[in-house]
């Protein structure tokens, strides 16, 4: 069959069938008949390639069968149920799952941040290494004893921090995650940096004096928080671990098949980190609550999380 | 043959074609993105400006979400566009054509910092040229590519109507297209431009020249469009 011929034989189908793409108005034919069609318009556009018709004629049905196949393939899943599912069972057992890249991740933030706390006691002066004196003095003024507040400016309100702290947690965060890309270095790099620079100001404050306005501070949030970078930085070393060691795949293959747990493991630390940020803007700053409720809050967050990770949606998986 | 189209095979049995976007159509949505994205922080700005520092903490907030969030979520729902690229008629598909949705949105929005790197989008632009697909590090692990939407035709070209002729020989496929493809662009063609390129096939037009030639070619192209 020749152009001309094909074309005046098909045109209509496939006018109809644009016009049923185009439109919520009324569909030229019932949508149940719209994979056939669909599968009618691949077959013409086989044809029409394998019979070398005109490029114009080419690309519009390839223009169609490609609007076609979005149509028919679009995934239209609802996800509502799906956050508490995953809130509930899903990310601890993630979490569970890729337990040796969290524990490495916990190694790189939590060893120089314990080991620094450790260290200023004993070598106070090394503090002045890693924080400029501009830097102390700021935290002198945040920490200070007298303060009505904690953690904070005395004419800073707790809106605008709990902003800052949305914008600058949670960035450091994907910032930790994304460095993953970089075979891993960008995530171990955010991981001890901020592993160094935390422990340093805790150790620094601690041997100046500030210890319970410190840890007072800290404590409520310190649980989510730290919790989520390194979270954040275990999903960058999956990454960075499939273009290190893709194993069978190709690197591409891997890199794709490594994503899809990584983000689902950054929608659990975004969680985290928006939680943290509440708690660290609205509670961690008042000195109206003694000082032993809020380490006890604060320990109290610890266990839970804990027990969140190691225990909850066990019975489900077992299932 | 082009290396910027994708095949992408389908579950039919046929291959669609993809046309792939390169980084500067790419970098000028990404333009227009940002400036609608300072333009909202920026709208935020003033309205928050009355509620003093804690007004402050709110236009962080919307900072945050434009910056990370919007991008994804526009393309996870408004069929792989963000503005910038509806205005330059691009779209985020999965690698197997399909509409791209929240995973793989919000992975290549992340990935985005990385991208970045170490200033204007560096890393990704070197990453771009170094596959075939223009796929910056986002994309890579997404599984996302970024193509031409195309979906308006370029208007339909019509074959001049003559008398069909058949051809003094016989012609293969290809040789059949380039006669189709010749006659079907003839009227965005000058007349002597058409009618210098229509004296060249020698073989189908022998010793014609100018408008005979051009006649006779149209004639032929005529006859294998298959028109009456």
């Amino acid at each position: 069959m020749r152009q001309a011929p094909f074309e005046a034989t098909h045109t209509a189908e496939w006018e109809a069938f644009e016009q049923f793409l185009d439109g919520p108005k009324k569909p030229p034919f019932d949508p149940a008949e719209m994979p056939a069609r669909f599968r009618r318009i691949s077959q013409h556009l086989a044809l029409a390639a394998e019979r070398h018709y005109s490029a114009e004629l080419v690309d519009r049905l390839n223009r169609l069968a490609l609007r076609g196949h979005h149509a028919l393939y679009v995934n239209r899943r609802r996800e509502s149920g799906q956050v508490l599912d995953f809130v509930l069972s899903g990310f601890p057992r993630l979490v569970r799952q890729e337990w040796r890249l969290v524990a490495a991740a916990a190694l790189l933030f939590f060893g120089p941040l314990l080991g620094l706390i450790t260290v200023l006691q004993i070598y106070p002066d090394f503090a002045h290494y890693l924080l400029s004196p501009s830097q102390i003095a700021s935290y002198h003024s945040m920490y200070d004893p007298a303060n009505k507040r904690l953690g904070m400016r005395e004419a800073d309100t707790n809106v605008l921090m709990f902003g800052f702290y949305i914008w600058n947690n949670v960035r450091i965060g994907f910032q930790t995650f994304a460095g993953g890309m970089l075979a891993g270095v960008g995530s171990a790099w955010f991981l001890g940096a901020n592993g160094v620079i935390i422990g340093a100001v805790a150790g620094y404050l601690v041997h100046a004096g500030f210890g319970e306005t410190f840890w007072s501070f800290v404590a409520g949030h310190s649980a989510l928080e730290l919790t989520a970078i390194v979270l954040s930085g275990a999903a960058g070393f999956r990454l960075g671990l499939a273009v290190i060691a893709p194993g069978n795949l190709s690197r591409k293959a891997a890199l794709v098949a490594a994503a899809k747990p990584a983000v689902r493991m950054m929608y659990g630390a975004a969680l985290m980190f928006f939680a943290a940020a509440f708690v660290e803007a609205f509670w961690s700053p008042l000195t109206e609550i003694p000082y032993n409720w809020k380490i006890g809050v604060g320990i109290g967050a610890w266990v839970v999380l804990l027990a969140y990770f190691l225990l909850a949606g066990r019975a489900r998986a077992a299932r | 043959m082009l290396d910027t189209t994708r095949r992408v095979a389908t579950p039919e049995g046929i291959e669609l074609t993809l046309r792939l976007a390169g980084p500067v159509p790419r970098a000028l949505a990404w333009s227009i993105d940002l400036l609608i994205r300072l333009g909202i922080v920026a709208l935020v700005m003033m309205l928050a400006a009355q509620f003093g520092r804690a007004g402050w903490g709110v236009v962080l907030i919307a900072a945050f979400f434009v910056e990370w969030l919007l991008p994804a979520w526009l393309e996870a729902t408004w069929g792989g566009q963000t503005p910038g690229k509806k205005l330059f008629g691009l779209a985020v598909l999965n690698d197997d054509g399909t509409p791209v949705r929240w995973p793989g949105a919000l992975t290549r929005n992340l990935l985005r910092a990385v991208d970045f790197l170490p200033f204007l989008y560096g890393i990704g632009l070197a990453t771009m040229l170094l596959n075939r697909d223009f796929k910056r590090l986002g994309d890579l692990a997404a599984g996302t590519v970024v193509v031409y939407r195309g979906e308006k035709s370029t208007g339909v070209r019509q074959i001049p109507k003559v008398t069909p002729v058949p051809p003094p020989v016989p012609l293969t496929l290809e040789d059949q297209r380039a006669v189709l493809e010749l006659a079907e662009r003839a009227q965005t063609l000058t007349a002597e431009r058409f009618e210098e390129l229509a004296s060249l096939p020698s073989p189908l037009v022998g010793q014609l020249q100018g408008q005979q030639a051009a006649v006779r070619l149209l004639g032929m192209a005529n006859y294998l469009a298959g028109k009456q």
